[in-house]
């Protein structure tokens, strides 16, 4: 009843384009939660700054940015963008650009609260030892807490980081082709979808498993990033 | 950007009707599947800290498999992969009586109890193992020292951060629109489409979200002021995921 076939009858459209984005399609995996991945960090550590900072407001807006987002879900995000940047920008935008800035300005709420956590996890005496050597406030975050705020973030960066991945088969629900849609398009064709689904389930979960693994690797050896 | 907002069509026609069924589908399915998962979870995550290893393995299969894969694929696993495997009468009952809203309530509560599992099984490390050997000292075996002591202390160590799984879980239920259950995002989508009005759509669609959370994390902040252990607020550390 089972037939495993199906996976290997179709190994290369699930594979090539559906994981790694190198087929017909746009689409991809990886070429779209490695570019998120990036970016969403970027942008995460100036909200976790933001968090921080001595001015008001811009601590107001950061802490409204990070709730709003967290309160939301990503669907409902992914659907804001779809409706949302075409009517801005007045041009249509494909479904790469609408999924990627989605992924970054949501998940940059959750990295911000990580780097938010992680500067707080830096004892205060650094900073005042940093003063105390003459280094100037930004001095003092570039060169001695952000790199050890950063070793202390690795663990749930990367766990973060495996959340993005995974949230990334959502990009399909706007027809995104990535590995959950290659899945689809190949089941509509195929009708195998207990052997389709558990495959892709067990690509997803061997990136993750070895994201996870690496990251314990890093922390036990200590090294930073 | 010349929008011409038209808020009126939120409480014209079926509209209402819509975001209140909406709403009352997430919630039903939110809490039907946070049912399975904190079952799931306190199984799961108890097992992994028993002084036996076959257990321990189960659970920690069971955590890493599930947790690790996309909640959007289990969601078309269990719609589409596992009911033609099921028995003939158990498949004619599901198809006549919403396929779509039991896969979805599985998928969502198996996946949330494997996150669950972590949240329990941290709650279970940073209780002293002094507590574990008293009862063992007191004549309890494993059984009934985690039923009746190290599960329940677990369980009002780990409000925080189980309040943020559960908000999780209630923001994931948007993600059963793949396999048309008629909750609340999918609702505003229909709007959307009846209407053509996709910004006021939206907004009621996320405002709503924005409440509901807000509520249950008012709850689960009273809960845990009621629920905490004088003295024992210890640092239960979980990772995300």
């Amino acid at each position: 009843m089972l037939d495993f076939g199906v996976i290997a009858a179709n190994y290369k459209f699930l594979i090539v384009q559906g994981l790694l984005g190198l087929g017909g399609f746009a689409g991809g995996t990886l070429r779209l939660a490695i570019p998120a991945i990036i970016l969403g960090f970027v942008l995460g550590i100036f909200i976790g700054l933001a968090r921080l900072a001595r001015a008001a407001w811009l601590r107001g807006a950061a802490t409204v940015y990070v709730e709003f987002f967290r309160g939301v879900p990503l669907v409902m995000v992914i659907f804001w963008m779809w409706f949302i940047i075409p009517q801005l920008l007045r041009l249509p935008i494909p479904e790469y650009g609408v999924a990627l800035t989605a992924f970054v300005v949501f998940e940059a709420a959750y990295f911000g609260e990580i780097v938010r956590a992680g500067i707080q996890s830096v004892a205060r005496g650094q900073v005042e030892a940093a003063t105390a050597l003459g280094f100037k406030g930004g001095q003092s975050m570039r060169y001695v807490v952000l790199p050890q705020a950063l070793r202390n973030m690795l663990p749930s960066l990367v766990t973060q980081m495996i959340v993005l991945l995974k949230d990334t088969s959502l990009a399909s629900i706007i027809g995104y082709v990535d590995l959950t849609k290659a899945a689809q398009i190949v089941n509509n064709r195929e009708i195998k979808p207990f052997e389709l689904y558990l495959f892709i389930a067990v690509v997803y979960w061997v990136l993750t498993y070895s994201m996870s693994r690496t990251a314990r690797y890093l922390e036990r050896r200590g090294s930073p990033a | 950007m010349g929008y011409q907002f038209n808020w009126s069509v939120l409480w014209s026609g079926q509209s209402g009707a819509w975001l209140l069924q909406g709403v009352l589908t997430t919630l039903a399915i939110s809490a039907l599947a946070w049912l399975l998962a904190v079952g799931l979870g306190i199984l799961s995550g108890a097992m992994r800290t028993v002084p036996l290893a076959p257990l321990r393995a189960i659970g920690a299969f069971y955590v890493e498999f599930f947790r690790n894969v996309p909640l959007l694929v289990w969601m078309f696993f269990w719609y589409f992969g596992v009911p033609p495997l099921l028995p003939q009468p158990v498949q004619d009952w599901v198809f006549n009586h919403h396929p779509e809203f039991w896969a979805g309530m599985v998928a969502l509560g198996v996946y949330h109890g494997a996150r669950f599992s972590e949240v329990i099984r941290s709650g279970i490390l940073a209780i002293p193992r002094t507590q574990f050997e008293a009862s063992v000292a007191l004549g309890f075996n494993v059984w009934r020292a985690y039923r009746l002591v190290i599960v329940p202390i677990a369980l009002r160590l780990i409000v925080p951060p189980a309040t943020n799984e559960s908000l999780a879980l209630l923001k994931n239920s948007s993600v059963a629109l793949t396999i048309s259950v008629a909750e609340l995002t999918f609702q505003t989508r229909q709007i959307e489409t009846y209407t053509a009005r996709a910004i006021e759509a939206l907004t009621a669609g996320t405002l709503i979200y924005l409440v509901m959370c807000v509520a249950i994390a008012a709850v689960m902040a009273r809960v845990e002021r009621h629920f905490a252990i004088p003295g024992l607020i210890a640092r239960v550390r979980v990772e995300p995921g």
